[in-house]
């Protein structure tokens, strides 16, 4: 059986049926994961293979329970018991996680198995996947190409065929850009929805753990086996978890018609690739068929998003990854003579050059005498930016963007120059700034056959009808469930 | 000590761990000289993707010590992180609150004992009190010439409380007086240890000299490691000598921090980089503010039992005593206890009970280095004691003989001088024969008497004690001893 041709949702339902058992799936991604390992353009998608892990765990699987042993790969900055996290960098290599973090405590709950972990830019500080100290992942769709990043190696899983479902994790847009690239589905729940409490931080008021899979419907019911309450992270919502899954089972045209969809003039402006902008114009007259109301609206300090977000995010990095000191886990350089060396050479040898130039900016912008100027007035704006997306979420339902403002781009082209790459991220960062969900869906391809996605907003905790907006798309014109 | 030119303006910043059962963010359970690294979770020992929660108990505490010493509970508090490197510091910062305490505004009164100035009280304020969790502890040691450094995190995430007093100090002695009234106030509201050689009490001063008058401060420094309060006001004492010299010949104080040499009874300046530290404060992303409502803190306040100042007014009040002599028991929660339980059972002579018990008691807790719990001698027996005196069933003089009986033997003093016939004689009739014999055997003596020598009284009472073994009633001695000598 060729589980590659299968969604998640399809799988389910034959796993239900018992046409086929868990450890037959596993059985077939594992293989698939170690053909690609062995090409020399491997997807280099997996940072490591743990099928005893979900062999482990099938038997205590209840059939009843959600994902009835499906198997899902985590990108590889959350903590599994037992299981190495590198976060893609040298600083943590051998170190292996004394507990599960909450998300995948709850994944695994619902039937969840867990079998590997996915390869992603360094500490999730990259939007291409090039900054992994295990060397780059590749675009299924063209391996020549990035898969984007932080998430690369999940987004490529799971367009490659090498897992039905993956977990990814979001600050500023490192769910969503990355499925843009490879052509599937990925969303960035609310802040607050989804546990962070084994999610090695990076930018703690920003960071957010979702599903990457091949439709919305997929990843409805990844979000549902994943939200939820938990007390052991202070910033997570106690707000009950709708069943995401049995409402996408309303019918599409019903739910779309009379909804507004607002379009931001700052996010489509001449700054937007002409090809990317024609794929948009294809949703929106969707959208409009449906019975959906499209309603020019302004976000005006759209254009603070990145300063902002690069201010306030390296700062909160700065912080977290001064963990990372060589004294009680992870790597500590051979060549230490004193305490002093243990420092800096323990953090000079295991962290690459993007995490250092992240570190040193967070550093700055909190330093004494530069703390007003940058974080404090980021904060501020922040609160603005938060305050232009309620605004407008009042007059409409829904946002509607591009992913980014340019194709998809070959590996090597832009990682010599690091603001370029920030400045890809202009569509993607506002909503992690604001709170708001958001979920990338495909919508086409380049003229170079490159993925294009766009992105719809909602309001926070409104993941519901996000999710059916977007399945009223994914479903009609993707073919998808 | 300064020369008479000088100021002293001192401020005292007191850091005391909170006796919860779990740590501030954790749930790791407190402790103290436990095995290394066995009371930890990896968020003790900053794992990566773990994640802090505000233990209550912890805040209730603080909250109950705030109301304790008259601060304004903020209803709205922040948690921030202070980020520096340091093998004690798991995550390379410490959660606190810089921004946004937890108290505010509060005060303190003292009582100050001072040989030049005389017994006078005053009122300290308080600027802030803040939560905060507690660093590991770090052991040297190494061999073959190896230096090596040990890290005990048993310790990491204790939560502290930061108190902050306002620069209102103006001398060592206040100092001192300040810091024990501090301990005192916390152990009575029971919020921690306050135990200054296991280090869940500790202070840190900051000490500035101006010209007598002065309203501008002059260039302070940091005295840090002063573990007993004998340290405290010996490095004061010291810092105020030297800051004066320096000023004196025209120097300049540079701010910096000292540490206290308990050895040498001397500040020495740190000099190392650690110095110049930027924590790059920011809110605490992990956590929400910190909310409390007016009710929870006035349910709060309804918990607490009567502070030492409200014990010492009442002590004043009620039994007559002294406000130096009510400041010395209620200085001590459980000695306080003693003698309330004391008087309780001997209401009539408050005064005299406290007396015994700062005096004769204090000494044999001093000499045996014991706690009052630990005396041998109950409140009770105390107050039969003094109930005997008072009574006149025995002398004065001789409860100084019976006392260090019931200390050794626990004995109600009853039982101690029934079994010893240590009753005083009340009988008249016999004490005035004694008398009578005693007078009549000494007609040199009387004449002396007679000639105006009045010291020589003493010489009839002490023949009349001898014959009686001390246990004539003093009084009646007195009494006949004077009729009958004209």
């Amino acid at each position: 059986m060729d589980f590659s041709k299968l969604t998640l949702a399809a799988a389910l339902r034959g796993l239900k049926k018992k046409d086929f058992t868990p450890g037959e799936i596993l059985a077939h991604f594992v293989s698939r994961i170690e053909a690609d390992q062995k090409r020399p353009d491997s997807l280099n998608a997996v940072i490591g293979l743990h099928p005893e892990t979900a062999r482990a765990k099938m038997a205590s699987v209840r059939p009843d329970s959600l994902l009835a042993g499906l198997p899902v790969l985590v990108k590889d900055n959350m903590n599994v018991e037992g299981l190495p996290v590198t976060c893609g960098s040298k600083i943590l290599e051998g170190y292996v996680s004394p507990y599960t973090g909450g998300a995948l405590e709850r994944l695994v709950e619902n039937g969840g198995l867990i079998y590997g972990r996915t390869n992603m830019d360094e500490f999730a500080m990259g939007s291409s996947n090039e900054t992994s100290s295990y060397g780059p992942a590749r675009n299924p769709v063209n391996r020549d190409y990035i898969p984007g990043g932080s998430s690369g190696g999940a987004a490529a899983a799971v367009a490659g065929d090498l897992a039905l479902a993956a977990l990814g994790s979001d600050t500023g847009g490192s769910i969503r850009q990355p499925a843009a690239c490879c052509g599937v589905v990925g969303l960035k729940p609310t802040y607050g929805r989804v546990s962070r409490y084994g999610l090695v931080a990076f930018g703690s008021s920003l960071d957010q753990i979702g599903p990457i899979a091949k439709t919305v419907e997929d990843t409805a019911i990844l979000l549902k086996a994943i939200a939820g309450h938990d007390k052991r992270d202070s910033t997570s919502s106690d707000r009950a978890v709708p069943d995401y899954v049995q409402s996408l089972q309303a019918p599409a045209s019903a739910f779309l018609k009379g909804k507004k969809i607002g379009l931001p003039k700052e996010y489509f402006t001449k700054d937007l690739s002409q090809e990317i902008q024609k794929r948009l114009d294809t949703v929106i007259d969707f959208y409009k068929k449906q019975g959906a109301e499209m309603i020019p609206v302004s976000l005006p300090t759209s254009e603070y998003g990145i300063g902002c977000y690069y201010i306030i995010a390296t700062a909160e990095a700065s912080a977290n990854l001064a963990r990372f000191d060589g004294i009680r886990y992870g790597r500590r350089s051979k060549s230490a003579k004193d305490l002093k060396e243990v420092y800096f050479k323990s953090r000079s040898e295991g962290f690459g050059l993007e995490v250092k130039r992240r570190i040193l900016l967070g550093t700055y912008v909190l330093s004494s005498g530069y703390y007003d100027a940058y974080y404090l007035k980021a904060m501020k704006v922040r609160r603005v930016i938060k305050n232009d997306f309620d605004a407008v979420l009042k007059q409409v339902d829904f946002i509607l963007t591009p992913m980014m403002p340019d194709p998809v781009f070959k590996i090597g082209e832009k990682s010599a120059d690091p603001i370029k790459m920030y400045l890809s991220d202009i569509y993607t960062v506002s909503l992690n700034l604001a709170g708001v969900p958001g979920i990338s869906v495909p919508c086409g391809k380049d003229s170079k056959g490159m993925p294009i996605g766009f992105q719809l907003v909602a309001g926070h905790f409104e993941e519901e009808k996000l999710l059916q907006a977007a399945h009223a798309y994914d479903k009609e014109v993707n073919a998808h469930g | 000590m300064a020369s008479k030119d000088w100021d002293v303006v001192i401020g005292l910043e007191v850091h005391a761990q909170l006796n919860t059962r779990t740590k501030l963010f954790s749930h790791a359970e407190t402790s103290f000289g436990a095995e290394a690294n066995t009371h930890t979770t990896p968020l003790c020992q900053g794992h990566p993707g773990t994640l802090p929660v505000l233990n209550k108990e912890a805040l209730h505490k603080a909250i109950q010590a705030g109301l304790a010493l008259s601060c304004q509970i903020n209803e709205v508090s922040r948690f921030d992180r202070k980020n520096y490197f340091y093998p004690d510091l798991p995550k390379a910062y410490q959660i606190t609150q810089y921004q946004h305490p937890i108290c505010s505004k509060g005060s303190l009164s003292i009582s100050i004992k001072d040989p030049k100035a005389g017994e006078y009280e005053k009122t300290v304020g308080i600027t802030r009190i803040h939560i905060e969790e507690d660093a590991g502890k770090l052991m040297h040691g190494g061999s073959a010439g190896i230096a090596e450094s040990y890290v005990d995190l048993n310790r990491a995430g204790t939560p502290l409380i930061e108190i902050v007093s306002e620069p209102e100090i103006y001398s060592p002695l206040e100092a001192v007086a300040y810091l024990q009234k501090i301990r005192a106030v916390l152990l009575y509201v029971g919020v921690s240890d306050c135990n200054m050689e296991e280090g869940s009490l500790r202070c840190d001063a900051n000490i500035s000299l101006k010209p007598k008058g002065s309203t501008t401060l002059g260039n302070r420094t940091e005295i840090k490691n002063m573990n007993t309060f004998k340290g405290l006001q010996a490095a004061l004492e010291y810092e105020i000598k030297r800051q004066a010299e320096v000023l004196e010949e025209g120097g300049k104080i540079v701010t910096e921090t000292l540490l206290f040499d308990a050895a040498e009874r001397k500040t020495r300046s740190m000099r190392s980089k650690e110095e110049a530290h930027d924590y790059r404060y920011f809110p605490e992303p992990d956590l929400p503010p910190v909310r409390v409502t007016k009710k929870e803190v006035a349910d709060i306040l309804a918990t607490l039992p009567e502070l030492p100042d409200a014990k010492k007014n009442r002590f004043v009040k009620d039994f007559g005593l002294s406000v130096y002599d009510a400041d010395v028991l209620v200085a001590d929660k459980p000695l306080a206890s003693y003698y309330e339980k004391a008087v309780a059972a001997y209401p009539a002579e408050p005064k005299k009970i406290c007396n015994w018990i700062t005096t004769e008691v204090a000494a044999i807790l001093n000499e045996k280095q014991i706690s009052i719990a630990e005396f041998s001698v109950k409140a009770e027996a105390m107050a039969s004691l003094v109930q005997l005196i008072a009574e006149g069933t025995i002398s004065g003089k001789i409860a100084k003989d019976v006392f260090p009986e019931m200390v050794a033997s626990g004995k109600m003093p009853e039982q101690i001088v029934n079994e010893k016939g240590l009753k005083v004689v009340q009988d008249d009739g016999l004490i005035r024969s004694i008398c009578e014999k005693i007078v009549a055997g000494n007609p040199d003596s009387v004449a002396k008497y007679k000639s105006g020598n009045k010291n020589i009284f003493g010489f009839f009472v002490g023949g009349v004690m001898k014959e009686t073994k001390g246990q004539a009633n003093p009084k009646l001695v007195n009494e006949i001893l004077t009729k009958l000598l004209g």
